[in-house]
């Protein structure tokens, strides 16, 4: 187990390495978000008390369009010079190359939330008068299981001929259970009222990500031998 | 004359893919210390025996011996056994050459690592690029960087695949001076190429693989001239 946890830490460092050398994705991805953000900031007025109540949408919105662009590079450049055999080959867990994977695609999404969430709230006017912990909270399970089926399907779509395409076409009804309770539990902790129910909706996050996270680990030995 | 203690042993290795039988009933063995070339036409299923020999597929029937341990996919203690040079660098291209190899080396917990990857910089002639990143490298001084990739781990075992394939000159002199260096020490070699010259220059013995089955195997043994070797590949594969 601690193998796999140091292999899955190597490729998760070699990844972000790999990244913020050129930082051809994480500047993609920050970029998008912002003008997402920007083009949302023209469509509503966000002047209009009315608007702050599709803040929570927002942050997702902005999460899983540029996290995308971000998981769709994390398998094909391994196809380059056909690392992910070079990988398969060595003495490591498929596991790890998962676990790698997934570790260095939520650091990068969580660096493009740092910098994106802050320009929406500033761009609508949005003062901030939830709770953190519940926020950050939120955040974190709603991501991590986002990652945890993205990474997975990103493997999974590959080394088809639009995988582009394909991954959101897989990731996006999926995603669809964790996205409704990851809307209104940020709703509930933005309006630092009804905490209950925040609780109730991040119980059922973390109940998406584990079962995802278990499915995903245990299946993704199968897509990479097919790879 | 002495009998080779068995480094690599295929017992009735079938491989089905799709509905495609592509390996039927291989037995095959290389001794420690041998270097044993497998040659054959296109589509003769000398990739699928390849990958099936380094444990990227699993072999649908029979089994693959490495060392005295059955070569699984999850058989990570038999990879690390493994000296794998494939078609591709397997690098990072945005990565420098001693990033690479520091990669691989964790990967195949070596120890010594700086040492030894700065060692064989020098050995392969990259010691003065060590902080370039390779997307500049020609394909010469990357395959010579893939070479010191295998080498890392110090492997019982080298797997090749069209090791010399679109090198210059001077990478394949260098590759032939490696292989016979680690030819000299004892070390098991297993090429799949189709560069005749090259196979006669390094191979103890070699195999012809034809649609996925052994047809023949022949000791080279320093006796056989290129020309009769040629012969005896056209007179199996194409029959005369």
């Amino acid at each position: 187990m601690i193998t796999i946890l140091t292999d899955a830490l190597t490729i998760a460092a070699k990844d972000l390495r790999n990244e913020f050398k050129t930082k051809q994705t994480f500047s993609m991805m920050a970029i998008f978000a912002v003008l997402v953000i920007l083009v949302f900031s023209f469509a509503f007025d966000p002047t209009n008390n009315a608007v702050k109540a599709v803040i929570p949408g927002l942050v997702w919105v902005i999460t899983i369009f540029a996290g995308i662009l971000g998981l769709n590079r994390s398998f094909t450049s391994e196809l380059e010079n056909d690392c992910l055999t070079g990988l398969r080959s060595g003495p490591i867990d498929a596991t790890s190359i998962y676990l790698g994977k997934v570790l260095a695609n939520f650091t990068i999404v969580t660096l493009v939330q740092i910098i994106s969430i802050p320009v929406l709230f500033i761009l609508f006017n949005y003062r901030f008068t939830g709770s953190y912990f519940w926020f950050i909270l939120i955040l974190f399970a709603g991501t991590l299981g986002f990652i945890i089926v993205g990474t997975f399907l990103s493997a999974l779509s590959a080394n088809a001929k639009n995988s582009e395409m394909l991954l959101p076409v897989l990731l996006l009804p999926l995603l669809s259970p964790l996205m409704i309770a990851a809307v209104q539990a940020m709703r509930a902790a933005l309006e630092n009222e009804n905490l209950e129910n925040a609780v109730s909706w991040l119980q059922l996050m973390s109940a998406y990500d584990l079962l995802f996270f278990a499915a995903c680990l245990l299946l993704f030995e199968f897509i990479m031998e097919g790879s | 004359m002495k009998e080779l203690e068995t480094m690599l042993e295929l017992k009735n290795v079938t491989k089905v893919l799709g509905n495609k039988l592509i390996l039927r009933n291989i037995s095959l063995s290389l001794g420690e210390g041998e270097t044993l070339a497998v040659v054959g036409p296109n589509g003769a299923g000398k990739s699928t025996f390849f990958k099936c020999t380094v444990g990227l597929l699993q072999p649908s029937g029979g089994e693959i011996i490495l060392d005295g341990e059955i070569i699984k996919k999850k058989s990570v203690a038999v990879k690390k056994k493994i000296g794998f040079l494939g078609h591709e660098s397997f690098l990072y291209s945005n990565l420098t050459p001693f990033e690479n190899l520091k990669f691989y080396g964790k990967l195949y917990k070596v120890s010594d690592l700086e040492h030894k990857s700065m060692n064989l910089l020098k050995e392969v002639g990259l010691y003065l690029f060590r902080d370039v990143p390779i997307r500049s490298f020609s394909r010469g001084m990357i395959q010579r960087l893939a070479i010191a990739r295998v080498l890392l781990a110090e492997p019982n075992i080298l797997m090749l695949d069209e090791p010399h394939t679109g090198l210059d000159q001077e990478a394949v002199a260098l590759l032939n001076k490696i292989i016979k260096e680690k030819q000299k020490n004892g070390k098991s070699i297993l090429i799949i190429s189709h560069d005749f010259e090259q196979v006669h220059t390094l191979a103890d013995r070699v195999a012809i693989l034809k649609k996925g089955v052994i047809v023949d195997t022949i000791q080279l043994d320093g006796k056989m001239s290129l020309n009769e070797m040629k012969e005896w590949y056209d007179k199996v594969v194409m029959g005369g």
